[in-house]
C-alpha cells in the first residue's frame, strides 16, 4: 500500500476516515446507549493501533480490546520454562525468534542462559536453523516453534527442507496455537461482551476469509479482516461499525489485496502435511482441546518433545495478569505492576516484552505523560 | 513476529527468490506462492513469501478512500493538516 500512497495522501485519507469512524461510533452510542466494543485478535494489530495513534484517537469512542493474538504472550509459563531448560545441555544449539529471548521464565530467560554460555541463537527464519544443523552435525539443533497459523506453514517449510536434506539433528519444540478455537472459547465463556472483531490480516492470508464465517453464523457477530496501516485499520473499523450499527453479522474481507476467500492453499497443504491438531495449554486459561498443532506421528523424529526431556519444575507464581490481559478482561494499567515493577526493561510477564504484547504497546504509546 | 513485510520479487531460482525489501535484498522461500512472477510484490513472513499482493485490489481501496475524502472536501469546510 505504501507504494501507492504518499504521506500527504495517506494522512488526508486517515483524517477523513477517522472523522467517519467517530461519527459512526457516536451513532452507535446513541442507538445502543453504550460505546461499541471490538476485539482485535492479532498482536500486530494491537501494536499497529497503538503506534499509529488510532487507539488513542478513538479511546472515548470505541473500546478496542486486545485479544489473545500475541504468540509469546499466550504461551503458558510451564512451556516457556521448559524451552529455557532445554538450553541447559551440552552439544545443543537452541534457535528461536528474537521475541522469545527476554521473556521471563520462572528461573531466568533465554538471554541469561546465553550469557551463561549456553548456545542460544536468534534466527530470522526456522530454515536458518535447519542450515545451522547442517553445519553442526555433531550437535542437536532445536527450534522453539511458537506462533499462530501464519507461522505454522513456516515451520512446515523448515521440516520440508530438513526432510529433503535428510538432516537428523534438527527438531522443533512445538507450542503453536490456532485462532478459531480460542475465539470460540472466549465467546462460549461469555467473559467479555463484544460487538465485533477486527480480524487478523496475516492469519487470514493463510486461512482465508471463509475460515472466520463461524463468527457470523454461530455467534451472530460481525468481523472485518484488516491490514496493518493506519488507513487500513481505520477503513476496517469503519466497516465494522457500519455492520455493528445495523446488527448485520457478516464477515468482510477489507484486506483483499492480500487475503483470498480460501486463503493460501499451498500453505495449508504443507501445514497439514507435517502437523496435526493437538490440545494446547494457554496462559491464564488452561488446556483447550484441539487448539494447536503438533508434529505428525510419521515425522516424530523432528519432534523435540519426543527426542529430549526437560526437568519439570512448577512455575513460580507472580502477580502478573497477562492471562487476563490476553482474554481481554483487563487493560494493562489495571495490573498493579504495570509501569512500576514491570517495564520493558524489567518485564515481569511476556505481555510487556513481546513486540506484539498489549502491555508493551500500552507502555510505549498509551500512557498519559 | 507476525509482521509481514511487502517485498518486490527480483529473481526467481526454483523454490526461492531474491527480493527487495525497502532497498535491501534477501533470499526468501516461495513454496507457498509457486505462481509468483518477477516484479510481483509479496508479503514476507520469517523468510517465506506468504501471499502475492493484488495491486488491483490495493488500487480499488485507494480509489474508494479518495472518494470519501472528495465527498468530505466538496463543501471545502475541512482543513487537513499534514
Ligand atoms: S504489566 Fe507486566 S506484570 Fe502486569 S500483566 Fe502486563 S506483563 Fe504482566
Amino acid at each position: 500500500m505504501q507504494e501507492l500512497m504518499d504521506q500527504y495522501t495517506s494522512s488526508k485519507i486517515s483524517r477523513a476516515l477517522l472523522d467517519e469512524v467517530i461519527k459512526l461510533a457516536k451513532q452507535f452510542q446513541k442507538k445502543f446507549q453504550r460505546i461499541p466494543a471490538f476485539m482485535e485478535v492479532c498482536g500486530s494489530h494491537t501494536m499497529a493501533l497503538a503506534r499509529t495513534g488510532v487507539k488513542k484517537a478513538l479511546q472515548n469512542h470505541i473500546r478496542l480490546i486486545s485479544g489473545p493474538g500475541c504468540p509469546v504472550c499466550v504461551t503458558d509459563q510451564a512451556t516457556i520454562d521448559a524451552m529455557i531448560s532445554l538450553t541447559d545441555e551440552e552439544n545443543r544449539i537452541i534457535c528461536t525468534f528474537g521475541d522469545m529471548m527476554r521473556v521471563p521464565g520462572s528461573y531466568g530467560t533465554l538471554m541469561q542462559a546465553k550469557a551463561n554460555g549456553n548456545d542460544v541463537r536468534v534466527v530470522y527464519s526456522p530454515n536458518d536453523a535447519v542450515r545451522i544443523a547442517e553445519q553442526n552435525q555433531q550437535k542437536e539443533v532445536i527450534f522453539l516453534g511458537i506462533g499462530f497459523e501464519t507461522t505454522i506453514p513456516i515451520l512446515a517449510a523448515a521440516l520440508k527442507e530438513a526432510e529433503e536434506k535428510q538432516i537428523h539433528n534438527f527438531s522443533i519444540w512445538m507450542s503453536t496455537k490456532l485462532v478459531e478455537p480460542i475465539l470460540r472459547h472466549l465467546l462460549n465463556n461469555k467473559e467479555v461482551a463484544l460487538d465485533g472483531f477486527l480480524l487478523p490480516g496475516h492469519v487470514s492470508m493463510v486461512m482465508g476469509r471463509k475460515h472466520f464465517e463461524f463468527l457470523a453464523a454461530e455467534y451472530h457477530l460481525p468481523g472485518v479482516i484488516s491490514g496493518f496501516e493506519a488507513v487500513e485499520l481505520l477503513s476496517s473499523l469503519r466497516r465494522l461499525l457500519m455492520l455493528a450499527l445495523e446488527q448485520n453479522a457478516l464477515v468482510i474481507n477489507d484486506y483483499q489485496s492480500v487475503v483470498a476467500e480460501d486463503g493460501n492453499e499451498h500453505a495449508k497443504y504443507w501445514m497439514n502435511r507435517y502437523f496435526a491438531l493437538c490440545d494446547e495449554p494457554w496462559r491464564g486459561i488452561g488446556t483447550i482441546a484441539q487448539s494447536g498443532m503438533d508434529i505428525r506421528e510419521e515425522y516424530r523424529h523432528f519432534n523435540a518433545k519426543e527426542k529430549f526431556s526437560v526437568p519439570m519444575r512448577s512455575p513460580r507464581k507472580t502477580k502478573c495478569r497477562c492471562g487476563e490481559v490476553i482474554r481481554g478482561l483487563i487493560d494493562p494499567p489495571e495490573c498493579v505492576l504495570f509501569a512500576k515493577a514491570c517495564t520493558p526493561l524489567n518485564p515481569i510477564g511476556p505481555c510487556m516484552v513481546s513486540s506484539e504484547g498489549s502491555c508493551a504497546a500500552y507502555y510505549q504509546y498509551m500512557r498519559e505523560e | 513476529m507476525c509482521v509481514g513485510v511487502p517485498a518486490k520479487v527480483i529473481e526467481i531460482n526454483g523454490f526461492s527468490a531474491l527480493v527487495d525489501v525497502m532497498g535491501s535484498q534477501m533470499n526468501i522461500g516461495i513454496i507457498f506462492v509457486p505462481e509468483v512472477k518477477i516484479g510481483d510484490y509479496v508479503i514476507v513472513h520469517a523468510g517465506q513469501a506468504m501471499s502475492i499482493i493484488d495491486e488491483e485490489y490495493a488500487k480499488a481501496s485507494l480509489e474508494e478512500w479518495r472518494k470519501l475524502v472528495d465527498a468530505r472536501t466538496d463543501g471545502s469546510i475541512y482543513e487537513f493538516e499534514n
